[in-house]
């Protein structure tokens, strides 16, 4: 399968620290976002950078962008029923 | 069926061929097969203290009144009853023992694909178990909150919540280690030949069971740390005073804790659908609908934890929307139950012990989830909610199915590993004992319920009085077949007689293999030709 490739992937320094930099200011920007931006809009941006930031760990630091399809399929699963479990607890807050 | 071969187990087996001596050999060795066997004499050691617990429970229901112990022992004893049979004997007990012990040889292993992570996985058990069992006895005393933990009590409660709390989070880890191992091996370990439509539907159980333990574990681990934060730190997550939601608990808790009945029941399907064609010596009827239903009660399964809370205050949407998906997943577990009754359809059945079990599994397990259905409407529900009722129905589910599964399970498999087998008439009439036994116990819960007696209550109305000794009395029925039980098959599997390698004559892999089987399992690896219910191809008469 695919995935066996991948196992020996060395990732440089100088994109590790690229990536760990990016995290800084995206972390940066949350705080920004959560001082300037009115209503409930600060929650959705804070949601889209926290995202962006989580993608940014899963494929570089968590080796997910070099790695084969089984895995990342394996991956995209778990996220999905993620989504799915908080989805479902809506039809319970929303309503109530 | 008689044993095929007498010949003395070869030096090469497990039991011998080790580099280690004496206790060593067991707790630090990689070997799936002794690991098993820690498994399961650890997970069967703690369901002997469970049935110990239930036992006094339901001599303390014996008669109205105080009987044996207060209210505050009553409620330490359901609690400790209700977590040790969860998460230390059924959720660990089918994929540490039986799926340790065959699912590697079944697929043409010679072991799992990470047998350290294996053994690492059997130590966090063990250490979760202590910490629980150390909760017991230090700090506030056993915890009284239910085997749920639901908040707010847990976050009230003196006795020792944090601690117990924290030993389930530890045993929590133990079963995801044991589910990406499976999930690996099952992908990556099977031997040529052994095609995906060639798998045992056992280990097609083990595969769908890992994928639950993967994906719904950690969100136990969350709301079990949650609690810890809200009683050490005081977060208020979920008190409403201070903008937390009690409700969220709930939803956290069943979200996993509906996910790990399946992560109970589906390796025990597994089971008996290896168990029945041996024994109606006929192919299964209907694998790929088998290995279908096994996936999406794994998956429909997993959206349908709401019917817990239809009396707790949630939306009336939510109630209708789980209300709805609940009776989807009746709808794959009636599929199943279809298919064994159709391979035992004019198939040549012999009523050996594995096979007794196997069949009542089938009644059992079909009351258990008929009056799961029940309970799955909102309507009905309201009324039978937090009664005998439920008490009645979840036993009939985990016990009179998973636990008799468990227990066909070591009467079918442990021979293979001891190369000793039990004596058959005592097995039968144990067997007997524990299924009257058993629906003398729990059918007068489930009317008792419908009457109106509570559960988790110490005491009851004097006209519950008649059922409650009834139950009481099945109970001991039910122990004492137990007893018989053990007695026979731990006495064969030292002294009876000697069974050759196909004892049952099955199709699978295990049984290709000499007995006790030889420490990498297969001196060559095997090349898989035929189907696992294919027994004409496996050349068995
Ligand atoms: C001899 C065997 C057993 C007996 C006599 C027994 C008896 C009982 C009784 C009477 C209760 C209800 C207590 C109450 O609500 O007041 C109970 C609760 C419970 N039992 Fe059993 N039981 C046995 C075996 C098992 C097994 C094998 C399992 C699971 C594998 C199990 C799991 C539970 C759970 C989860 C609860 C709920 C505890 C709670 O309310 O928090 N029991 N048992
Ligand atoms: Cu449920």
């Amino acid at each position: 399968m695919s995935s066996e490739r991948a196992d020996n992937h060395i990732i440089g320094y100088g994109t590790l620290t690229a990536v760990w930099v990016a995290l800084l200011v995206l972390t940066a920007l949350t705080v920004w976002v959560s001082r300037h931006t009115p209503g409930i809009g600060h929650v959705w941006g804070s949601l889209a950078i926290a995202a962006a930031k989580g993608g940014l760990v899963i494929a570089f630091f968590m080796h997910m962008r070099y790695e084969g399809r089984l895995l990342r399929w394996l991956l995209f699963l778990a996220l999905v029923t993620l989504v799915i479990f908080i989805g479902l607890t809506f039809f319970d807050v929303l309503y109530r | 069926m008689e044993p095929t071969d007498l010949t003395p187990p070869p030096a090469g087996s497990f039991w011998n061929d080790t580099g280690r001596s004496g206790i060593t050999s067991w707790i630090f060795s990689t070997d799936h097969k002794r690991i098993g066997l820690l498994y399961f004499y650890s997970v069967f050691g703690f369901f002997l203290v469970g049935v110990l617990l239930g036992l006094l429970i339901r001599i303390e229901l014996m008669a109205p009144g105080r009987t044996i112990m207060g209210p505050q022992a009553y409620n330490a004893l359901f609690t400790v009853h209700g977590v040790v049979m969860v998460f230390l004997f059924i959720i660990p007990g089918f994929q540490g023992s039986f799926g340790n012990l065959v699912m590697p040889i079944q697929i043409g292993a010679r072991d799992v694909a990470f047998p350290r992570l294996n053994l690492f996985s059997w130590w966090l058990y063990m250490a979760g178990a202590v910490i629980i069992l150390t909760s017991l006895f230090t700090g506030g005393g056993p915890p009284d909150t239910g085997w749920t933990f639901y908040v707010p009590f847990s976050e009230r409660t003196g006795t020792n919540v944090s601690l117990a709390v924290f030993g389930v989070f530890i045993v929590g880890f133990s079963s995801i280690i044991t589910g990406v191992n499976f999930v690996t091996t099952i992908h990556r370990l099977r031997a040529e030949g052994m095609t995906w439509g060639r798998l045992p539907l056992f280990v097609w159980s083990l595969y769908a069971t890992a994928w639950v333990q993967i994906l719904a574990t950690p969100i136990l681990g969350i709301t079990l740390v949650l609690i810890m934060a809200e009683r050490i730190l005081g977060t208020g997550l979920f008190d409403p005073s201070r903008g937390g939601d009690p409700l969220m608990y709930q939803h956290l808790f069943w979200i996993y804790s509906h996910p790990a009945v399946y992560i109970m029941i589906l390796p025990a399907m597994g089971v008996i659908s290896d168990i029945i064609p041996v024994f109606a010596r006929k192919p299964i009827f209907g694998y790929r609908m088998i290995v279908f239903s096994s996936l999406a009660i794994a998956a429909a399964g997993s959206l349908v934890w709401g019917h817990h809370m239809f009396t707790s205050g949630m939306s009336d949407i939510a109630i209708l929307v789980f209300s709805f998906l609940t009776f989807i997943v009746a709808i794959p577990s009636a599929i199943k139950v279809f298919n064994w009754v159709s391979t035992l359809y004019r198939g040549s059945i012999s009523l050996e012990a594995p096979m007794l079990f196997a069949l009542s599994f089938i009644l059992l397990f079909s009351i258990g989830g008929l009056t799961g259905l029940i309970l799955g409407a909102a309507a009905t529900d309201i009324h039978v909610h937090d009664t005998h009722f439920v008490v009645g129905h979840f036993h009939y589910v985990i016990f009179g199915g998973s636990g008799f599964a468990f227990f066909g399970a070591m009467h079918y498999w442990l021979p293979k590993f001891y190369g000793r087998r039990y004596a058959e008439k005592p097995a039968v009439i144990a067997w007997a004992l524990m299924f009257v036994g058993f629906n003398i116990l729990y059918f007068s819960m489930m009317v008792l319920g419908l009457k109106g007696m509570p559960r988790r209550y110490y005491d009851y109305l004097p006209e519950f009085a008649p059922l409650n000794l009834t139950s009481t009395i099945g109970s001991w029925i039910l122990a004492a077949g137990l007893v018989l039980l053990l007695v026979n098959l731990f006495r064969g599997l030292r002294h009876g007689e000697r069974v050759g390698s196909n004892p049952w004559g099955g199709a699978t892999l295990e049984w290709s293999i000499p007995t006790p089987p030889p420490t990498e399992n297969f001196a060559e690896e095997p090349v898989v030709t035929h189907g696992p219910y294919d027994f004409r191809g496996a050349g068995i008469p």
